[in-house]
C-alpha cells in the first residue's frame, strides 16, 4: 500500500500544477478581454444592467407603480420644465420613468436568459440526435426545423400567445419554443463533423454506448459554439419580448417591461418623446452590450482562434 | 479460389483471426435519376488468416480498401458478405451486447493522433475510458492501472491530468496506444499509426509497438500505404490492390522474391538512400492511378497498369494460388516468364 502511494505521488503533486494552469487560463481570458475594447464595453454594460436589475429596489428613486396625477408628463431635467426630482421625467400617469426603467430591466434579463435556456435545451437535444444518428431521424428533425424557419418567429409567438394565457412564463416558453431551430441546426452541423473524428471511432471500438458517446465525446465539443450563439440570441429574445409586449401580447400591465413602456409612450410620441425614447435606448444598450460580449466570447471559445 | 488458402488454414489452433471471403460493397447508385444499382467494391472477397503473436502488414495505395478492411475487422462496418472469425467466434453475427463484450479482445490504434483523442478529456480519463466502459476496475485500482499503462507506453505519469493539446504528436500516439492496451486485447489493428508522425518519432513508436508485442503477446494487423513502414515490424505482408489481396507472403520472401508485378512496382518505388546503388535498380515504377472501384477493370484488376499484361489478363480473373510454401499470388503468370 505504501509503495502504491509512493508511486501515485507524482499524480497528486500535479494537482498544484493543474491549479496554476487554470489560473493561467483565466489570466489569458482577462488579457484577451482587456485587449478587446468592444469586449470591455460589452462586459461593463451587461454587468451593470445585471446589477441594476438585482438592486432595483435600492436604486429606484420612486415607486415605479405610483401614479401621481399632479406630475404628469414632466420632461427630463435638461429640458425646460424638467425638475431634478424626476431626472428622466414622468409618464402620462405621473410615474417616474427612471424608476420604471430600472424595474423594467428585470423582465428583460429574466426573459432574455430563461428563453435562451429553453431554446438551447430543445435545440441541442434535437441537434445532437439528428446529427449523430443521421438517416431517417435526421430527415424528420431537419424538415421540422425547415417548417419552423418558414414561419416568422413573431407570427409564431402571436399565434401561441393568443391561444395560451399571456404571462411571464408563457412568454419565456413561447420565445424558447420558437427559437430552438437555430441551435438545432448549429449543433447538428457540428455533430456531423465531430461524429467522423477518430476519437468517436475510438470510443466505438471500445464499445462505449451511443448515449455516452453523445454526452461525453460530442456534447463537450459543441458546447462552446452553443454558448457563443446563445449570448447573441439573449439579445434577440429581449427584442422579441419588447416587440410582443409592445403589441400587447407579452407582459401584461401593470408589470413593467421596456416593451410595455415603449407601447404606452407611443401615443405621446409627438408631444412627449421621452416616454418611449428612454426604454428604446435601454433596449439598444443592453442588446449592444450582449452582442459585444458574445463576440468576445467567440474569440475566447472558438477553437480556431484558441492558442493565439 | 479460396480452397487453396483454406486447406492451409483449417487445422491449426495457432490462428487468431480468420477472414473468409469478406466483401464490403457500398451502394453508390444515383437514387433520383437512375434505377441502375451501382456498388463501390471497397473490399472484394478477401480471405486471410492471422496467427497468434505475429504482425501482419497490409499494404496498398490509398483507395485500395485497406482501411475499410480494418474497419470491418473492428466491427465498425458490417461486411456485405463473408465471415470474420476471432478464435472461432464469428464477429459478424454477434448481437450488440455480445459484440461489446468481445470488443475487449480487439482494439485499434489510429492514424492521426491529433484527431484520435478527445480534446476535452484529460489523459487519465482517455486511458480510463475502456476500463470504465467494460467495468473492469474502479477507484484506487483504476488509478493504478491507468498509471501503469502510462508507464508501459513511456509517458510520464505526472502528465495524467493534462489535456491532449499539451502533448506532441508522438506522445499523443502513445496515449492512443495506452488506450488500446487498456483492455489487454489479443489483437490490435494499427491503422497507419506512424504515417502522421515526424520521421524521428516513427521509429520510436515502432520500437514501442514491438516491445509491447513481446510483453503482452499481442497480435498486430499493421495497415500502411507503403512497404517501408511495415518492413521492420511485420512477419508477413499482404499487398492489396483495388479491394483484393494480390500477394501474401513472409516479409523476407516478399522483399527477396516478389512475384506480383504490382508488388515489384511498390518495391521499386522505395527511394534508395545511397546514390551509388541507384544505378542497379530496376525501374518498375507503376504509372497511372488506381482505377475506380465502382467500375473495376475486367479480368485481372491490375491489367491496365501492368507492364506485362496480355489478352488473357483482360478476360480471366487470376486465382490466388500458393506458388511456394506460404507464398500466395494472384497472377496468371509466374514472374520468371515475364
Amino acid at each position: 500500500m505504501e509503495a502504491n502511494n509512493a508511486e501515485l505521488s507524482p499524480y497528486h503533486v500535479d494537482k498544484k500544477v493543474k491549479k496554476s494552469m487554470k489560473n493561467n487560463k483565466y489570466r489569458t481570458y482577462i488579457k484577451k478581454l482587456i485587449k478587446s475594447k468592444t469586449g470591455i464595453v460589452g462586459f461593463v454594460l451587461v454587468l451593470s444592467i445585471c446589477f441594476i436589475a438585482m438592486l432595483a429596489p435600492l436604486l429606484a428613486p420612486y415607486d415605479p407603480y405610483k401614479i401621481n396625477a399632479a406630475q404628469m408628463l414632466i420632461p427630463p431635467v435638461w429640458i425646460d420644465g424638467g425638475t431634478s426630482n424626476h431626472i428622466l421625467g414622468t409618464d402620462n400617469l405621473g410615474r417616474d420613468i427612471l424608476s420604471r426603467l430600472i424595474y423594467g430591466s428585470r423582465i428583460s434579463i429574466i426573459v432574455g436568459i430563461l428563453s435562451v435556456v429553453v431554446a438551447g435545451f430543445i435545440g441541442v437535444v434535437f441537434g445532437l440526435i439528428a446529427g449523430y444518428y443521421g438517416g431517417f431521424i435526421d430527415t424528420v428533425v431537419m424538415r421540422l426545423v425547415d417548417s419552423f424557419l418558414s414561419v416568422p418567429t413573431i407570427l409564431f409567438c402571436l399565434v401561441f400567445l393568443t391561444v395560451l394565457n399571456p404571462g411571464l412564463f408563457t412568454l419565456i416558453f413561447v420565445i424558447g419554443v420558437t427559437s430552438w431551430v437555430m441551435y438545432a441546426r448549429l449543433v447538428r452541423g457540428e455533430t456531423l463533423s465531430i461524429r467522423e473524428r477518430e476519437y468517436v471511432k475510438a470510443a466505438r471500438t471500445i464499445g462505449v454506448s451511443n448515449l455516452k458517446i453523445i454526452t461525453r465525446h460530442i456534447f463537450p465539443n459543441v458546447i462552446s459554439s452553443v454558448i457563443v450563439i446563445s449570448t447573441l440570441s439573449v439579445a434577440a429574445s429581449i427584442i422579441t419580448e419588447s416587440s410582443l409586449s409592445f403589441l400587447g401580447l407579452g407582459i401584461q400591465p401593470p408589470t413593467i417591461s421596456w416593451g410595455i413602456m415603449l407601447s404606452e409612450g407611443r401615443e405621446y410620441i409627438a408631444t412627449s418623446w421621452w416616454l418611449s425614447t428612454f426604454p428604446g435606448i435601454a433596449i439598444t444598450l443592453t442588446v449592444l452590450g450582449i452582442i459585444f460580449l458574445g463576440e468576445w466570447l467567440r474569440d475566447v471559445l472558438d477553437p480556431r482562434s484558441r492558442g493565439m | 479460389m479460396q480452397k487453396t488458402l483454406k486447406s492451409n488454414i483449417e487445422d491449426d489452433n495457432t490462428q487468431l483471426l480468420y477472414l473468409e471471403d469478406v466483401k464490403k460493397y457500398f451502394d453508390v447508385s444515383d437514387r433520383i435519376f437512375s434505377r441502375k444499382k451501382e456498388y463501390l467494391k471497397a473490399v472484394d472477397g478477401i480471405s486471410l488468416k492471422v496467427n497468434k503473436g505475429e504482425t501482419l502488414g497490409i499494404v496498398g495505395e490509398s483507395g485500395c480498401g485497406k482501411s475499410t478492411l480494418g474497419n470491418l475487422i473492428m466491427g465498425l462496418l458490417k461486411p456485405t458478405e463473408g465471415k470474420i472469425l476471432l478464435e472461432g467466434t464469428d464477429l459478424t453475427t454477434l448481437n450488440a451486447k455480445h459484440l461489446k463484450k468481445k470488443r475487449s479482445e480487439f482494439q485499434m490504434i489510429f492514424q492521426d493522433p491529433f484527431s484520435s483523442l478527445n480534446p476535452r478529456m484529460r489523459v487519465f480519463d482517455i486511458i480510463a475510458e475502456p476500463l470504465i466502459t467494460h467495468k473492469i476496475v474502479k477507484g484506487k485500482e483504476l488509478e493504478q492501472r491507468v498509471l501503469n499503462l502510462m508507464e508501459d507506453v513511456g509517458l510520464d505519469v505526472s502528465y495524467s491530468d493534462r489535456f491532449p493539446h499539451e502533448f506532441s504528436g508522438g506522445q499523443r500516439q502513445r496515449i492512443g496506444i495506452a488506450r488500446a492496451l487498456a483492455l489487454k486485447p489479443k489483437l490490435i489493428v494499427c491503422d497507419e499509426p506512424i504515417s502522421a508522425l515526424d520521421v524521428s518519432i516513427q521509429s520510436q513508436i515502432l520500437n514501442l509497438l514491438s516491445n509491447l508485442q513481446r510483453k503482452y503477446q499481442l497480435t498486430y494487423i499493421f495497415i500502411a500505404h507503403g512497404l517501408p513502414a511495415v518492413k521492420h515490424i511485420s512477419n508477413r505482408i499482404a499487398v492489396m490492390y483495388l479491394g483484393s489481396i494480390v500477394e501474401l507472403t513472409t516479409k523476407d520472401q516478399l522483399f527477396r522474391n516478389p512475384m506480383h508485378p504490382y508488388t515489384r512496382g511498390l518495391l521499386s518505388s522505395i527511394p534508395i538512400l545511397d546514390p551509388t546503388l541507384r544505378g542497379n535498380k530496376q525501374n518498375n515504377l507503376i504509372e497511372g492511378d488506381i482505377p475506380s472501384p465502382v467500375n473495376p477493370p475486367s479480368g485481372c484488376k491490375f491489367h491496365n497498369r501492368c507492364p506485362f499484361a496480355t489478352d488473357k489478363c483482360k478476360e480471366e480473373i487470376p486465382s490466388f494460388t500458393e506458388r511456394e510454401p506460404g507464398h500466395f499470388v494472384s497472377c496468371h503468370y509466374s514472374i520468371f516468364d515475364l
